[in-house]
């Protein structure tokens, strides 16, 4: 039963290959990928382990302790990481709940990131070459690590899946997963900046590190990290108490996750109570003209869409990134705020086609034209971002206190969001790439878009920068060597370049898209 | 751009019925018949409200559609019917604008639809098949998005929309998110979206998948009547009784060829549908496999 479920997820992923070229690529260099951090990942830990084996053991509890928290909680968030074998799916075989929980756990592994944890895991227990038994203890910890993973994750998005069910809680889930994601890169060089700036040296560091290893070993994420380290040092009884720590936790998510099973597979899936909204909404409120029925319908979304809403729930926090990442309100970065946000927001409807997916037939078969299409999703976006992006204009100035800098900042806000969002229309109706359906998860990425991603992406961030030079150069230099003449120069500049750019994108898009409509729709069609 | 070279004589091979069926060729059949297409191509047919020549279209290696020519006259009930994997949606969808043919055209009332896509795309309404909807929007919004994009104005899309609501039993759900609808909602939801305009051609891909019973007689209803007041309905379906029942004319489609087409009577002579269905589609197995099956 094993090998037929480990041989059925092969089928599965091998089957994938065969849907498209990108989608091949886009495998084989995340797997390369994968690969090299895995490779580095252990020959960094064979080296330190060999110079410094107490600090290696302890590093590996704290990452691996990580590891399998994110095993365990991200699923709940992602919702949806991996359903290619969902239990719901074997319900009508009959198959005994024992033999089915044994298959899924060893399917679990077979994915990519069950095949990276694995072989990181057990490469790193190689850190201890020089006491063979605590390689020895090491794998056996590395195996009960993985177990802890896949078992852990299944055992968590089981007993929760009730809720998770519903798609109300879902989406307020999914959007609030943004603001932990979106705070990790200021957390670690807050963190960074605290140990940098004292006079604290590498002892310092190294004593945190041991002492958070010691507590994070005792958990059940980090217990079975610590075996090889425990053994390493002779402790045999702190290694059998870590290991019976990892034995107990990992027969209890078993535990749960067989009962939580035993439920779900005679509970269906119970369609939540649905939302309701009054009224028609933007619908009743914007001009009725197809241009403002789209640009209503594009505004709904972005309200109701968690694909959407997710990048709206952003926006607040980026100043909160840019204070923390500049160090301070004093600091030049800060003003970047109103154009960087205002870059993000243009690019935001940059794969607007590929997020209506197949919906999109609607507009074919009503022969909506291009020029209504492109500029009833630019418009939503026009009128928000420009009244966000201003207010963030003058807040950054007034925080900076650099009032002289504002003609410059201006220019650069209101030039950068015009062509952001030219480029975006013209863009996205030549270059489709495969983004997450309609009621997925926003953070999950269809498997393989990687690359068709990178390289539409690319091209179009190209374009708004060379396109952006104009008023780009005078910008910098009026804020950068003060020169209020060039800010006012840089405000009229990045107007003018702005609706240019706007005006000729919009009628580019709205040309390919009158001639390629029906295309645009095959190839939503292809991905779905 | 008709390209009738490459199609070997599909159609004869799986006419030769085994019954007496005297009445199906002679009759009053309209559209080309199988087994006429060597010689010239005849001309789009002007008067009919979807004239379809050379249809061809591939997918990789498959050829979905190979050359289909197809007559609907205009106020007729026209029933596409054919096995899975015919090519009934891909030459739907290259009927009403939703995926361009390799070769072959398209008239709707005339107009080709291909060469001047807005004038067609005007005069049909279109139920596609296997696409979603825009469902983070609630039943009524949807129905006025479809209106406002025709371009039609507010107080018109306002009362027909409710209007169409009623009609098709959705009128307490108009609030309700088209994500939480059922699929018979679904349907019933998209089906509204083709018909607020008041085309002149409506075009549906398998339109009584999973609608209730009740619902799928509303709808017929409201389909003939539109029938007899001059509209004109394409309908795709795999239930041959229903055809046979609401449709005055059929066309079988297999293997993207055209195997018979003309009125319901002529197409089945003294067969039902469904028999003369399977007898020209062939593919019926005998019985006799699968004797473990049997319980006893």
């Amino acid at each position: 039963m094993v090998a037929q479920f480990v041989r059925l997820k092969l089928t599965l992923m091998g089957n994938t290959f065969r849907r498209s070229v990108w989608q091949t690529i886009g495998f084989l260099v995340g797997a390369l990928y994968g690969l090299f951090v895995v490779g580095m990942l252990v020959v960094g830990m064979v080296v330190l382990g060999t110079d410094d084996p107490a600090l290696a053991g302890s590093i590996m509890i704290l990452v691996g302790a990580l590891a399998v928290l994110g095993w365990w909680v991200i699923p709940l968030f992602a919702f949806g990481v991996d359903a290619t074998l969902d239990p719901q799916r074997f319900v009508l075989f009959g198959i005994p709940q024992r033999r089915l929980l044994a298959g899924l756990a060893v399917a679990g592994v077979v994915s990519i990131p069950g095949i990276v944890t694995a072989l990181a895991a057990l490469g790193v227990s190689f850190a201890w070459w020089r006491t063979p038994l605590a390689v020895l203890a090491a794998l056996v910890g590395a195996v009960l690590a993985v177990a802890l993973c896949v078992v852990g994750s299944r055992a968590t998005t089981t007993a929760l899946a009730p809720l998770l069910e519903s798609r109300r809680y879902r989406e307020v889930v999914t959007i609030a997963a943004f603001v932990p994601l979106v705070l990790v890169g200021p957390a670690f060089a807050w963190v960074g900046s605290q140990l940098g700036e004292g006079p604290v040296d590498g002892d310092a560091v190294r004593g945190m590190v041991t002492r958070l290893a010691e507590i994070a070993a005792w958990t059940p994420f980090g217990a079975p990290w610590g075996l090889g380290a425990a053994v390493h040092d002779g402790a045999w009884g702190l290694a059998l108490a870590r290991l019976v720590v990892a034995l107990v936790t990992l027969a209890l998510a078993w535990v749960v996750w067989d009962k939580a099973l035993a439920r779900a597979l005679v509970t269906p899936p119970a369609a939540g109570s649905g939302g309701r909204a009054k009224g028609l909404g933007f619908f009743s409120r914007f001009p009725a003209t197809p241009t403002g029925a789209v640009a209503a319908r594009t505004a709904t979304y972005w309200l109701r869409d968690p694909r959407y809403s997710g990048s709206i729930a952003v926006v607040p926090l980026i100043p909160v990134v840019l204070l923390v990442v500049g160090g301070g309100s004093g600091s030049g970065i800060f003003l970047a705020l109103a154009p960087f946000t205002a870059w993000i927001l243009g690019f935001s409807i940059s794969a607007d086609i590929a997020y209506d997916h197949t919906a999109f037939a609607l507009h074919v078969s009503t022969g909506v034209s291009g020029r209504a299409d492109r500029w009833g999703r630019a418009l939503p976006v026009l009128v928000a971002g420009s009244v966000v992006t201003l207010v963030f204009a003058v807040a950054s100035v007034a925080v900076a206190g650099r009032w002289d800098a504002l003609p410059a900042l201006l220019g650069l806000t209101v030039g950068t969001l015009l062509v952001a969002t030219g480029v975006s229309s013209a863009t996205s109706a030549r270059l489709l790439y495969p983004v997450p359906k309609p009621g997925d998860s926003p953070f999950k990425q269809p498997q393989g878009a990687a690359m068709a991603t990178l390289v539409a992406q690319s091209v179009a961030m190209l374009l708004v920068l060379a396109l952006s030079l104009p008023f780009l150069v005078p910008g910098l230099v009026a804020i950068l060597a003060d020169q209020p003449v060039v800010g006012w120069v840089t405000l009229v500049v990045g107007a003018v370049v702005g609706v240019v750019v706007l005006l000729l994108g919009v009628r580019w898009g709205a040309r390919a898209y009158d001639r390629r409509a029906p295309e645009l729709l095959q190839k939503v069609m292809s991905a779905a | 751009m008709v390209d009738p070279t490459p199609l070997p004589p599909v159609a004869p091979a799986g006419v030769p019925a085994p019954g007496p069926v005297p009445g199906t060729v002679p009759g009053p059949v309209t559209g080309p018949v199988p087994g006429t297409q060597p010689g010239p191509p005849t001309p789009p047919d002007p008067t009919a409200a979807l004239s379809l020549r050379g249809l061809w279209k591939r997918f990789g290696e498959k050829i979905a559609v190979a050359g289909i020519d197809l007559d609907v006259p205009a106020g007729s009930f026209y029933g596409l019917v054919g096995p899975n994997g015919a090519g009934k949606t891909t030459t739907l969808s290259m009927a009403t604008g939703l995926l361009r043919p390799d070769a072959g055209s398209a008239h709707v009332h005339g107009t080709d639809l291909w060469a001047d896509p807005v004038a067609g795309k005007r005069q049909l309404g279109v139920l596609p098949d296997g696409v979603r909807l825009f469902d983070r929007l609630t039943g009524a919004q949807l129905v006025t998005y479809a209106g406002l994009l025709r371009g039609m104005d507010r107080d018109t899309v306002a009362e027909r929309t409710a209007e169409l609501l009623a009609a098709l039993d959705l009128a307490k759900d108009a609030t309700t998110f088209v994500v939480d609808y059922s699929a018979g909602m679904t349907k019933k939801i998209a089906l509204a979206t083709a018909l607020i305009h008041a085309p002149r051609t409506l075009v549906l891909d398998e339109p009584f998948e999973a609608v209730d019973p009740v619902s799928a007689a509303n709808i017929r209803d409201i389909l003939a009547g539109y029938v007899a007041s001059g509209g004109t309905v394409v309908v795709s379906s795999h239930v041959m009784d229903l055809v046979q029942r609401m449709c005055d004319h059929v066309a079988v489609v297999a293997g993207g060829h055209v195997l018979a087409a003309g009125t319901v009577d002529a197409v089945r002579g003294d067969q039902s549908l469904e028999d003369r269905f399977v007898d020209l589609v062939g593919g019926r197995q005998s019985t006799e496999g699968l004797a473990w099956l049997r319980s006893s």
